[in-house]
Order: C-alpha cells, then sequence, then structure tokens
C-alpha cells in the first residue's frame, strides 16, 4: 500500500476540504493495513484514494505479468554459490513448465506442475545414486517481482544456516523454473535424487503484497504427492516474515522432516502457536467506551 | 435409462452421448469447463448443444440423475424430496419452453414460489444455459426470497451487505477498526462475518465473543458469523460461545462435501444446535452457505459435469436448511475456473437467478484476483446488474482490499453507489439503526451525516488508541 508519506500527487488537491468529507477514525490505521478511513466523495471514494487502489492493482496485475529474469538471476546465484563450494559446485539449471506461456499457465495448473519434455531430459546427467540433502527449486508462479526482489538474499541467509545445521549438507544444483507451480518441486527433486525440495515461489500478489515469497518444503518428493504431504511458509517478503527468521523455519522443518522422514501435516510449526496464546488477552477499542449508556444508545 | 443426443445440421451430424455432456456442451464458455474436458469443442457445437438442450422436456431431469442417486446423498436429496405437486404447473414443458414461460408475466412473484419446490437444481442449470444475461436478471428480479434473524432480508428494493473486517491475524484491534468503518459507512445488515487467519475453535471463540460484545453494546439489529469449519461451530457452541449463524462451504457433490469435511447429517445436527440457541429476534434461519463455481473440479469430484450444474446442485443443499443467506464467491476461485471479466459477471448472474429461482436467499461475493483478467470496472458492472436482478446481499469491504484473503471484493462505498443508483435501501431494522445512531441522516437515500455519531466516539478516545498515539 502507498504510505501517507509517498502519496502521488499533493498539491493538486488543494480544494479537497470542500468536497471530501474526510474521516477521523482514519487513525485507526494504527492498527491494520486494511484500507479504512478513506473519506468520500459524495457517497464514493475520494480520487485520490481511488488514484491509489489502481496504483496498487497495477503493481499486483505486473507482478503477475512479469517474466521471470532466468539469466540475471542465473548469475546473482552463481556468484552467490562461490562462497559456499563445499555444498555443490554445479551451476543452476533452467527449467520450462509444460505451460508454453502465462495465458496458459494461468488457465492449465496440470501444465504448470508439470515439466517439458526437454528440461525433464536436462535433468538425466544430474542425478546421483547419493542423495541430495537438498534440492532449491525457485519459480516464477504468480509473482515473477516476488522472485527477483527476495530470492537471492534469502538463499543468502538460508545457507549458511544449513550449512551450521546439517551435517556434511549436500545441494543438488538449484533450479530456476519458468511458468512452473508448486509440485513442478516434486518432479525435480525426485528426478535428480533430493531426499526434499524447497520449493520457492512467487505467491498470489495481494494488493497491499504484489512481492510474496512462498516456501514449500517436501520431503522424499515424488511425483503426484498433494499438499497434504508439504510444509508452507509464507508471505518472505521486506515487508513480511524477515529473511532470517524464514530461513530459521526451513532448519527448523527440515530437521523435523529428517527426524520423522516425512513432511506435511505430521510436523507441526511451534512458533505460530506461540503467536496465538499472546494475542488471546487482547480486548478490543471498540469495547472500551466511555460514553455512558445513553449516549452509546443514540439519543 | 440415459439417451444420446443427436442433431443433424446440413451434411454435419452432432452427437452428445448422454444428458451429463449436452449439459456441458451447451454451457457458455468459461475456463474451468475447458480445464475439466468437457467443454464445447466449437462454438457452433455450443449452439447446436443448446438448441438440442432446449427440447429436452424438465420431466427427464426426474428420470435421468446426472450423478448416479446410489452414489451420492444430494442427488437422492433431489429426488426423495422433489415436490410433484409444485412440479405439475411446469411438467409439461420442455427446457425452452420453461424459458419461456418464466418469461411471461404468468409467472409471476407469487407463482414462481409456488413452483420453486418442483424445479431442481438440474432443471435450473439448464434453463440458465440458454438464457441470456437480461433473461437472468430479469426473472431472479421476480423471485422474492425473504429470510430473518436479527433483521430481515430479501425484501423488495433492498440491498444487504456483509460487513468483512478481516484481518491476517486476526488482531482484535484490527478487525475492530475495519468493523467500525464499515458501521460508520452504513455496511453489516446482512452479517458481520470474519474469515478467520487461523482456523481453530480458540480462535473461532475469540472472534464470535468480539462481535457479539460488539453487537450487544451499540444494539446493533444483525447477526454475527466466523466462517470456520461447520464441526468447529458446532464444538463452540457445545462450549457455550455466542453463536448466531453456522457457516460451511458447500458443493454440489457428495465426494465434493466430503473433501471440505461435512456430510449431510453434520449440516442438520449443527442447525439444530444453532436453533436450539434461539438467538434470533425476528427470525430463526441459522445458517450461512458459501458456494462457488468450479469447486467440484478443483477437489477431483465433478462426475464429468460442468462446473455450473455442479454448482446448481450445491444450492439443493443450501435449500434443505433454511439458509439466511447463501453467498456465491463468484470470482475468488481463480482464472483457471473463470477466466476473465465476461466470465465472472456471467457465472455471477447465472448463479443469482439459479439460487433465487431454486427459493435461496441469493447474495454474492463480487470479486475477482489478481491473477484474473479483471479489474474494478467488471466489478462495477457486476454489482450494477446483480442489484437491478433484486440481489439479496454483497461484501462489504475497507477500500475494496481483503487484506487476509488477497483478493478484491466490494467495498462499502461499493454499496452505497448500487443503493443510491438503484434506489435500494438496507434491511428495515438495520435502516431504523442507522439513523438512531446517527451514521445517516436518511437511510433511505443513503445520506451519510458529516460529523462523527456520539455513540461511537467514545470508542476513538478509549485508552487503547490513545495509548497507540503516545
Amino acid at each position: 500500500m502507498v504510505e501517507d508519506k509517498d502519496v502521488l500527487i499533493t498539491d493538486q488537491y488543494k480544494a479537497d476540504e470542500d468536497m471530501v468529507t474526510h474521516n477521523p477514525w482514519r487513525q485507526l490505521r494504527q492498527f491494520t493495513a486494511a484500507r479504512i478511513g478513506l473519506g468520500r466523495a459524495g457517497v464514493s471514494t475520494p480520487t485520490r484514494e481511488s488514484l491509489e487502489f489502481q496504483l496498487a492493482h497495477a503493481q499486483a496485475r505486473d507482478a503477475v505479468h512479469t517474466e521471470l529474469d532466468v539469466e540475471t538471476l542465473q548469475q546473482q546465484l552463481l556468484q552467490l554459490q562461490q562462497d559456499f563450494p563445499q555444498i555443490t559446485t554445479q551451476p543452476p539449471l533452467i527449467l520450462h513448465s509444460r505451460a508454453i506461456d502465462r495465458v496458459t499457465y494461468l488457465q492449465r495448473p496440470d501444465y504448470g506442475r508439470q515439466l517439458d519434455e526437454e528440461s525433464f531430459t536436462s535433468l538425466k546427467p544430474y542425478y546421483t545414486k547419493t542423495p541430495y540433502d537438498l534440492a532449491l527449486v525457485i519459480a516464477d508462479g504468480l509473482s515473477a517481482t516476488a522472485i527477483h526482489q527476495n530470492v537471492v538474499p534469502f538463499i543468502s541467509a538460508l545457507l549458511p544456516i544449513l550449512i551450521d545445521g546439517i551435517e556434511d549438507f549436500t545441494l543438488a544444483p538449484i533450479t530456476l523454473v519458468q511458468q512452473g507451480r508448486v509440485a513442478i518441486g516434486d518432479d525435480i527433486g525426485e528426478a535428480l535424487n533430493a531426499k526434499a525440495v524447497l520449493m520457492l515461489i512467487g505467491e498470489r500478489p495481494g494488493l497491499s503484497s504484489p512481492d510474496s515469497l512462498g516456501l514449500y518444503m517436501t520431503w522424499s518428493p515424488k511425483r503426484g504427492l498433494t499438499d497434504d504431504k508439504r510444509n508452507c511458509i509464507s508471505n518472505v517478503r521486506q515487508a513480511g516474515l524477515s529473511y532470517a527468521t524464514a530461513a530459521h523455519k526451513c532448519l527448523y522443518l527440515l530437521s523435523e522432516a529428517r527426524r520423522l522422514q516425512c513432511s506435511g501435516v505430521a510436523i507441526k510449526d511451534r512458533s505460530t502457536e506461540k503467536v496465538l496464546d499472546s494475542s488471546a488477552v487482547q480486548t478490543s477499542f471498540l469495547l472500551d467506551n466511555k460514553v455512558d449508556r445513553k449516549g452509546v444508545n443514540g439519543k | 435409462m440415459s439417451q444420446s443426443y443427436r442433431y443433424q445440421l446440413g451434411s454435419k451430424t452432432y452427437q452428445f452421448a448422454d444428458l451429463a455432456e449436452l449439459m456441458a456442451k451447451a454451457t457458455p464458455a468459461r475456463s474451468g469447463d475447458r480445464l475439466a474436458g468437457v467443454i464445447a469443442e466449437s462454438a457452433e457445437q455450443r449452439a447446436v448443444a443448446q438448441l438440442l438442450l432446449a427440447e429436452v422436456p424438465l420431466k427427464t431431469f426426474l428420470n435421468e440423475t446426472l450423478v448416479p442417486y446410489e452414489d451420492d446423498e444430494i442427488t437422492r436429496l433431489i429426488i426423495d424430496e422433489h415436490d410433484a405437486e409444485a412440479f405439475s404447473v411446469i411438467s409439461h414443458l420442455t427446457v425452452g419452453d420453461f424459458r419461456n414461460w418464466l418469461l411471461t408475466d404468468t409467472a409471476s412473484t407469487e407463482v414462481l414460489k409456488q413452483v420453486s419446490a418442483g424445479i431442481t437444481p438440474e432443471m435450473a442449470a439448464a434453463v440458465s444455459k440458454i438464457m441470456r444475461n437480461q433473461d437472468l436478471i430479469l426473472v431472479a428480479q421476480k423471485c422474492r426470497v425473504i429470510t430473518a434473524f436479527r433483521n430481515t432480508i430479501g425484501l423488495p428494493k433492498r440491498l444487504s451487505t456483509r460487513l468483512q473486517p478481516n484481518h491476517p491475524t486476526d488482531d482484535v484491534n484490527g478487525i475492530a477498526a475495519s468493523m467500525l468503518d464499515g458501521l460508520l459507512y452504513g455496511s453489516g445488515d446482512a452479517v458481520i462475518g470474519i474469515n478467520p487467519a487461523t482456523d481453530n475453535v480458540t480462535q473461532a471463540t475469540r472472534l464470535m465473543n468480539l462481535m457479539d460484545e460488539v453487537i450487544s453494546l451499540y444494539e446493533i439489529p444483525t447477526q454475527s458469523c466466523v466462517l470456520t469449519h461447520v464441526t468447529n461451530t458446532l464444538e463452540c457452541i457445545e462450549n457455550g460461545a455466542p453463536v448466531d449463524l453456522v457457516f460451511q462451504s458447500i458443493g454440489g457433490t457428495e465426494k465434493t462435501n466430503s473433501s471440505f469435511g461435512f456430510n449431510l447429517a453434520i449440516l442438520a445436527e449443527a442447525q439444530q444446535a444453532a436453533l436450539s440457541l434461539n438467538r434470533g429476534t425476528v427470525g430463526q434461519n441459522v445458517m450461512y452457505f458459501e458456494t462457488g463455481q468450479g469447486s467440484s473440479l478443483s477437489a477431483n469430484a465433478h462426475h464429468g459435469l460442468d462446473q455450473q450444474t455442479c454448482e446448481a446442485r450445491a444450492y439443493a443443499v443450501a435449500r434443505k436448511f433454511d439458509p439466511l443467506l447463501v453467498n456465491t464467491v463468484v470470482g475468488f476461485i481463480g482464472p483457471e475456473y473463470l477466466f476473465d471479466g465476461k466470465e465472472i459477471i456471467r457465472a455471477g448472474l447465472e448463479d443469482h437467478f439459479c439460487g433465487k429461482l431454486l427459493g435461496l436467499p441469493m447474495g454474492c461475493d463480487v470479486c475477482y484476483t489478481n491473477h484474473a483478467e479483471a479489474d474494478q470496472n467488471d466489478m462495477d458492472n457486476l454489482l450494477t446488474l446483480l442489484g437491478t436482478a433484486g440481489c439479496s446481499f454483497v461484501m462489504g469491504i475497507p477500500g475494496s482490499d481483503d487484506i487476509m484473503l488477497n483478493y478484491q471484493t466490494t467495498s462499502f462505498h461499493d454499496a452505497l453507489y448500487a443503493r443510491r443508483v438503484l434506489g435500494l435501501g438496507a434491511a428495515p431494522e438495520f435502516e431504523a439503526w442507522l439513523e438512531k445512531m446517527q451514521i445517516m441522516s436518511n437511510a433511505g437515500l443513503a445520506q451519510l451525516t458529516n460529523h462523527l455519531p456520539p455513540a461511537f466516539a467514545g470508542s476513538l478516545n478509549s485508552s487503547a488508541v490513545r495509548h497507540f498515539h503516545g
């Protein structure tokens, strides 16, 4: 969302006061990112708020339709990997799903879950008998923007934590998938022979969060697994879940998966339960109304 | 039992294996049917299927079930509870005749009400497939479905709203802020309904208490609902939580509903439990259902049917339990089921028409996701069309932006636009409250007052708000 201090245009709306009714409860935005207290022109959304909405929608739309810049990403990851030669020396691979373009991708989720023939064949030389500990798969999903903005800093945070946390950690070649959905990671993990796959994918962009990265971990990945076999970490981005926190959650999930030899509903992310407990005691300002009953009840 | 359908067009012969295929091929184009592989192969094949479907007698739908009777409790519900006497008025008609009949003055509001229990979901779906958008609007507008709990929904020239104060972490002040915003824009007569971010009994109870206390303190003639799973709500009732409405997402096949984790017996149990609380003041419709085209395909439980026919079958489930509200969440599911604004608009009108014809208090979540080919203008169009069609309620959310579910639906402002341009009021009990609280100076004309309503001023000076500002 556009913050007040970043508003597009300020001086052109001087006559505002006469035509726009402002809402004093806009101050409650302290409590929520919801678009409350917009004010009104007549009963309609004022010009500035209306155009700010259009900007947010435009950003979300662009995130959906921006093409994943695989070449740049490949270079960045190659450079990043050079700091960790002990876990992999293979360059990142570029793959493509069966969805040939974005329009097909949006209408055929089944195509987005499968590699095209050429990509599948290209993985064969990288198969090893001794399984890799982890395959990192990066896919555009519904927001290439999320990938462009978050993947490199997130992986930079993740790799040292995994190297410290898992003995003799080995990484399969990183794969970059164009027009990919979550389940394609299982195909890739199986083809490479990885014990686990971590899918980094652009989430469906919200109006206030066009750049949200989602992480999906599957233990013992195989084609055809369903969502209940995956663990998800959502909303990884600068204004959301931090890279460091997300990386620690990944290590936790991966360690649990290694211990239990499975993933999905069997693993509980305990950190979320704590959050719920602490918020359970709150009461809302709306119930803390100091006017007397007569006032509350109107006349 | 099943027969095939043939049509000769010049030298070309079109053949459809059975009624399910004929229905699917006759359906106006949409991406979900393409994904399911049941869509017409050409525009001509679709038009031919519609011509053939128009010749199918309505009686056929009672003899030729699209999902086998033995395999599906919804088929059994449809067949076993069919009202033959109500049907007798239209039993001699074909699907094509039925369209004509619905459009005549004979099919008045009263007559449509009498016939409703004789119409099966498949009949409604079939006739909708050969109706244009204006037909769907005209006939739906004649249907009247009135329900009540603490206020009355569905009266003529009314458009209610669900206030949807969702928050990504269920923060009580965040939710309360959106609730206040909505109430001060005149929203919330259909229900104040929260989609919880964390879906469990503890959280649901917290949110129920929050809404119940606000409704009591400000004496709002409306009802609350936490949109959690029906079994969670049952547990909340057992624990003594203040449950007004029981929510459940429903689909049109038994398999869809078992993928949602419930069956008809559980819904019946929940309805009885909610009724036993006796919390309604002007009525006892205690159920709130949500539906949407594509859910059966998404659950891999569509039995080869097109998504609109599956959707209509969900309305058989809904009408069994006398709901206060039924909401088709039309654009939420995404472009693989409804690709763009045109498909979303068509589906919204179909769902509203079929629901109303079957006797349901049909509302619509006029909405889209950011990966659909749709925008605010498409939503303006659908809202205006549905308002014209007599839609029972729409959603209301701050600035159209649901920051929890990450999609766009109608705003508080949008509802006021529709009320003004179409001359629609809120539920009468709620309108009176809006004026009493000085939120509106003239609720019939959707005129908001220019000052902060005094009853709410105190909460803005509460310690929580002041504390935040230091």
